[in-house]
């Protein structure tokens, strides 16, 4: 097969797009993981129940409000959505999880496992798993841009230059602000930080809503691209976890860069040999495995 | 445990067809033996594994493959099944102790989806329909594993029961002498403090990818018994579900004790036959039971017992 330069290009964008995705949740599993040392098996169900915020603001609060005509607008679904699941990951924080902090770390993950198929299995109850499309897409962003090598969608441009940031902006945060200094210093050594009279049981809520609300922008980000649906979660979830176990949990910056590797890689296979293109993150998992077990960015333990 | 309680226990699954739906027993019996492969990992190494069902799945579509359409005995195909799940256990086992605790599940969840994939996309599995009508066929050759008796009026398929209770009894006695043997102790040690156990001497690597094969193999023994009972080898069977449910069953049951599987086994199966009429609702109810049971007893219904006896079960 001959393969274009242009092909290429452009199919390692498409890739890029999804490696945005990959990114953002990996970077808000690694954030949980850094301070509370579980594994937030829930996160893919709070990425759909994003994208779910998105699609029923724009489809069915209006009639429920007894306003067929409203939807509710794309920017303020942005807001409202991370908004609203950082809620709720802060209420799970605050109710469940903050009771197993004394057990195995393996009991948060089971726990979430349990949240996640709550999750998931009400949502399938009520909507086509085969997925409804989201149409509240501004028109601002309709069309495409001409990148030179390719015309580029603009809506996929927005996504991946507002998760760059997203990205960026936390990063910053956590590395470079007093405020993330506080964090690192809590998942470094919880008790001597509470001796300095920093609130660690309030960081560790904050924490974790924030890295729910990550999940649900990016869902938000989604609908528009992927079709909603009940499973869009429990498929992103699994990918992410070998995206992070090749990238390791240990780094911000790591975890980012590997998202957003890995989703060109898969972006370039689906030229060169597409039926890998599902598999070949799995694949490379194992080859780091057999190379550097610890992961790319992980730190010896 | 004490003697009488193994002969009560022997004595009710031998006349069970009799009183219970022989279909029931028979799935019962399958997701306890999974359920009791899955726990000599996680209670008696500390390994959770998230991608069991890849070697419950994976064996139930070799076995079904075996038989349907290369015309094995039923024993025959049960026991390729069982070997290409400790096969895929050393695989997948190698490359999982790799990394400890949370990354071991995720990477052996990572790995069961690549299983996932293959089932989906090689051309002997039938796809997205799985792989249907697998014959039963003659046990050695000889015995009809289809036939059925009349017993009181009812048909009961007795010969296809005893051969599953059969192979559950076998598996359970492979997981039982592997629990109490002295390789059994040195998986406990290893379990409570790795460390320390490293520093006594033993390849702790060693015993723990052994351990991943012997309970990849009953829980490919379990799955190909299974792609008997059914008939059928499906997408469900390899399924990140199925890899969860399990963790339920044990983890329910309790966790590191020898009844608890069984008894976990038996509460998630009598659920979803019990509640078949609620359809998807039935995913949201093992979830909530999922938070409830790690909020409010870790033990497990066996483990919280045998606290209160004193005793181990």
């Amino acid at each position: 097969m001959e393969l274009s330069f242009q092909t290429v290009l452009s199919q390692v964008m498409l890739g890029l797009n999804n490696g945005v995705f990959y990114a953002i949740l990996s970077l808000g599993l690694a954030v949980i993981f850094g301070l509370l040392n579980i594994v937030n098996f829930v996160h893919g169900a709070l990425y759909m129940l994003g994208a779910y915020v998105a699609l029923l603001g724009y489809t069915m609060l209006g009639p429920l409000l007894g306003k067929p005509d409203f939807h509710l607008n794309y920017w303020v679904a942005l807001i409202v959505a991370p908004l609203v699941v950082g809620l709720l990951g802060i209420g799970v924080e605050r109710t469940m999880l903050r009771r197993l902090r004394k057990f195995d770390h393996l009991y948060g993950l089971l726990l979430t496992f349990g949240l996640a198929l709550i999750i998931q299995g009400v949502f399938t109850n009520y909507f086509n798993v085969s997925g409804d499309a989201y149409d509240g897409k501004p028109e601002s962003l309709e069309g495409a841009v001409n990148l030179g090598f390719m015309l580029f969608p603009k809506y996929r441009l927005w996504v991946i230059g507002i998760s760059l940031l997203v990205c960026f902006a936390t990063w910053f945060v956590i590395e470079r602000t007093k405020l993330g200094s506080y964090l690192r210093a809590g998942t470094e050594n919880p008790e001597l930080v509470k001796a300095f009279g920093v609130n660690v049981p309030l960081m560790i809520t904050l924490t974790y809503g924030y890295g729910a609300a990550l999940a649900a922008f990016a869902g938000v980000l989604a609908a528009p691209i992927y079709s909603v649906s009940p499973v869009m979660g429990s498929e992103m979830i699994i990918t992410v976890f070998a995206v992070v176990v090749i990238g390791g949990m240990g780094s911000i910056m790591g975890s980012i860069i590997t998202g957003l590797l890995l989703g060109m890689v898969e972006g370039f296979t689906k030229v060169v040999y597409a039926p890998a293109s599902s598999t070949v993150i799995f694949l490379i998992m194992v080859v780091v495995l057999l190379v550097k077990p610890t992961g790319l960015f992980g730190k010896e333990s | 445990m004490n003697k009488s309680i193994w002969a009560a226990l022997l004595l009710l699954g031998v006349l069970a067809p009799y009183v219970v739906y022989p279909v029931f027993m028979m799935k019962l019996l399958c997701f306890a033996l999974f359920a009791m492969a899955f726990n000599l990992l996680l209670g008696y190494t500390g390994l959770l594994s998230f991608g069991h069902a890849a070697f419950f799945g994976g064996a139930s579509y070799i076995t079904g493959h075996l038989v349907k359409n290369s015309g094995l005995t039923p024993e025959l195909g049960i026991l390729g099944g069982t070997l290409f799940a400790a096969l895929l256990g050393y695989l997948v086992g190698s490359l999982a102790i790799r990394r400890q605790g949370i990354y071991f599940a995720m990477v052996t969840l990572a790995l069961a989806q690549i299983v996932y994939f293959l089932a989906l996309k090689l051309p002997f599995t039938g796809g997205e329909d799985g792989l249907q009508g697998i014959p039963r066929g003659l046990l050695f050759g000889l015995i009809d594993l289809n036939r059925v008796y009349l017993v009181g009026g009812r048909p009961l398929g007795l010969n296809l029961y005893y051969f599953v209770f059969a192979v559950f009894c076998l598996g359970f006695w492979v997981v039982h002498r592997t629990i109490h043997s002295p390789f059994g102790q040195v998986l406990k040690a290893i379990r409570e403090n790795e460390p320390r156990a490293i520093s006594l001497g033993y390849k702790v690597d060693r015993f723990k990818l052994m351990a991943f094969v012997i309970s990849s193999a009953i829980a490919g023994l379990a799955g190909a018994t299974k792609s008997l009972v059914f008939q059928l080898a499906s997408l469900t069977d390899v399924s990140w579900h199925t890899s969860g449910e399990v963790v339920l069953m044990t983890l329910l049951g309790g966790v590191g004790t020898v009844l608890g599987p069984l008894v976990g086994a038996f509460t998630v199966v009598s659920l979803q036959s019990e509640l078949s009429s609620v359809g998807s609702w039935i995913t949201v109810i093992i979830g909530g039971i999922f938070v409830v049971c790690v909020l409010l007893f870790r033990r497990g219904f066996v483990g919280e017992l045998a606290r209160l006896l004193k005793r181990t079960l």
